[in-house]
């Protein structure tokens, strides 16, 4: 069905459709609207799961895991400091390989004060396990959603999944959108480690030195599993519903010389910046990378790079043209723009590109 | 692509009135964002909302700076904002006024949106329902259809008198 809403209510709408058993969440700015619209589906009777209201972020992720670890299908959703503040629960939830899904409105952490968007959110969990995707539309808000829960669920993850969505840039927009009626796209939960009174085990036990390590192995080879079992489901989804996506998204790349490099909003904007200076006689192009775990490198040979960070590491970069740099051996043009929602607009990065100097990192904004 | 900024104070509707006009144009069969832009928000502060209409999918989050009509929900905020900023100088300028104010330089369309509310006594916690007769306004300059106008103010609010409030602005505003 063709509809109108915002980056929120469309994932909202896509959990709503994907039918979990168990939604347990915390309000926080500027993701408040998804937990509203799953409250109002479960009071309306539109959805059937249990709507458990948590005292914390921290329960809302101890929630899931409880619920996950019966083998039922979980949602949860939160923002910067919410999400920081289940920093422990996301290691756990990913430890006990439990398939839950969220989303999190990225936002700037305090102090100073502030509820704009920045994915540094996120990109600090970055190595507790869990799979992360950013999307750049409302509709990809939706479908991404959807998907999540067919890649988590799958055996060969098993493993949490967080969608990552602009806070208010793209949680707060409102844009034309398509829901869809997932069927058996979404096939029912089969979690083959999940509570089962009759045949009782130890869960979360002490593991020693001695096998500790096999663990966490086997969440790696989830890890990587997961690439094949994404590609397939995009490639379901496309043949089902009509809409491509890509382990990362190519704009005008075929005979680039330089390439720009985002994620999330500034992902979809950079592609009106590679129009403008194509028209001007520059073969640039725009890779929006979409997973940013799994880490998944694009071929960036013979290519100059412009990334641009919405984030920082300190002591070390911008994180996105760290890794790139890292595992494709670019020397990126490192741009750390739109932290905390300062506004970054397709100009600035046509901008990017004339004052790139490959292997510098250059602040947005900042005048040394 | 036809973008939109519209000034508001907090309180007066104004995000929701994009939302309005953006779900109108979406209606029509066109592409349209509704962008609200989120500072420290409080009742009676100057509140600034974007909308875009294309007929293609439309991949600019980024504020309007070169509007092609500024809507001013309150005009006592023209004394503490530059509303114009930016505006392209073909662009057209509508303002909520009781006593008709123009601006210099660009076509302007003074509606008496408060006028409107008041007479059909629409008014919430003291303050005029201005976003429904501001949507028969937008009608009536064309940027939206009668028809969507009125789907999208049937479907929003209950009370039949906002859609008696567009009509009134349809047919007060000189086009």
């Amino acid at each position: 069905m063709l509809t109108f809403g915002t980056g929120n209510k469309a994932v909202a709408m896509a959990v709503r459709d994907a039918k979990p058993v168990v939604v347990a969440a915390y309000p926080i700015t500027p993701q408040t609207e998804i937990v509203e619209e799953l409250a109002n589906f479960v009071t309306a009777g539109s959805m059937a799961a249990r709507y458990i209201p948590v005292e914390s972020e921290h329960s809302s992720m101890a929630a899931c895991i409880g619920a996950a670890a019966t083998g039922v299908r979980t949602f949860t959703a939160t923002s910067s400091h919410g999400l920081v503040y289940m920093c422990e629960m996301l290691h756990m939830s990913a430890g006990a390989r439990l398939p839950i899904v969220m989303a999190n409105a990225n936002r700037a952490l305090g102090p100073g004060w502030n509820i704009g968007a920045e994915h540094s959110d996120s990109i600090s969990m970055r190595d507790t396990g869990w799979l992360q995707v950013y999307v750049s539309t409302v509709q990809e808000a939706y479908d991404a959603t959807l998907m999540a829960f067919r890649i988590a669920e799958h055996t060969d993850v098993l493993l949490p999944v967080m969608i990552n969505l602009d806070g208010f840039l793209l949680t707060h927009i409102t844009q034309t959108f398509e829901t869809v009626e997932p069927g058996d796209f979404l096939p029912p939960t089969a979690t083959p480690h999940a509570i089962d009174i009759k045949n009782p085990g130890g869960y979360g036990t002490l593991t020693p030195g001695n096998t500790h390590f096999t663990f966490r192995r086997d969440m790696e080879r989830g890890m990587r599993a997961s690439i094949a079992v994404i590609e397939e489901t995009e490639a379901d989804f496309a043949r089902r519903f009509g809409r491509e996506y890509h382990l990362y998204e190519e704009y005008r790349c075929e005979d680039a010389d330089v390439v720009i490099i985002a994620m999330g909003t500034l992902g979809k904007e950079m592609e009106v910046a590679v129009d403008i200076l194509r028209d001007e006689g520059i073969a640039a192009g725009a890779i929006r990378m979409r997973w940013f775990r799994p880490f998944i490198v694009p071929d960036l040979d013979g290519k100059e790079v412009v990334v641009i960070d919405r984030d920082y590491s300190f002591g070390y970069g911008g994180v996105l043209a760290g890794e790139l740099q890292a595992k494709s051996g670019c020397k990126p043009f490192s741009v750390i723009a739109g932290l905390g929602g300062q506004e970054v607009t397709y100009d600035d990065i046509v901008e990017f590109v004339r004052i790139r100097k490959p292997g510098t990192e250059h602040w947005f904004g900042v005048v040394d | 692509m036809y973008e939109i900024r519209l000034h508001s104070r907090g309180g007066q509707g104004g995000v929701t009135a994009a939302k309005l006009i953006a779900y109108a144009a979406f209606l029509d069969g066109k592409y349209a964002t509704a962008t609200p832009l989120y500072g420290a928000e409080r009742r009676g502060a100057p509140v600034v909302s974007f909308i875009r209409i294309d007929d293609e999918p439309i991949r600019i989050y980024s504020q309007i700076r070169n509007p092609d009509l500024v809507i001013v929900l309150d005009e006592s905020i023209m004394q503490v904002v530059d509303v114009l900023h930016g505006i392209k100088p073909d662009g057209t300028v509508l303002i909520n006024s009781q006593i008709g104010t123009e601006v210099e330089g660009h076509s302007t369309y003074p509606v008496d949106l408060t006028g409107i509310a008041l007479s059909l006594d629409l008014v919430i916690s003291g303050s005029p329902i201005l976003n429904t007769p501001l949507i028969g306004a937008i009608a009536k300059m064309g940027l939206i259809s009668r028809e969507s106008a009125k789907t999208v103010i049937s479907e929003t609010f209950r009370d039949e008198r906002n859609v008696e409030a567009a009509l009134r602005a349809y047919e007060e505003l000189e086009i």
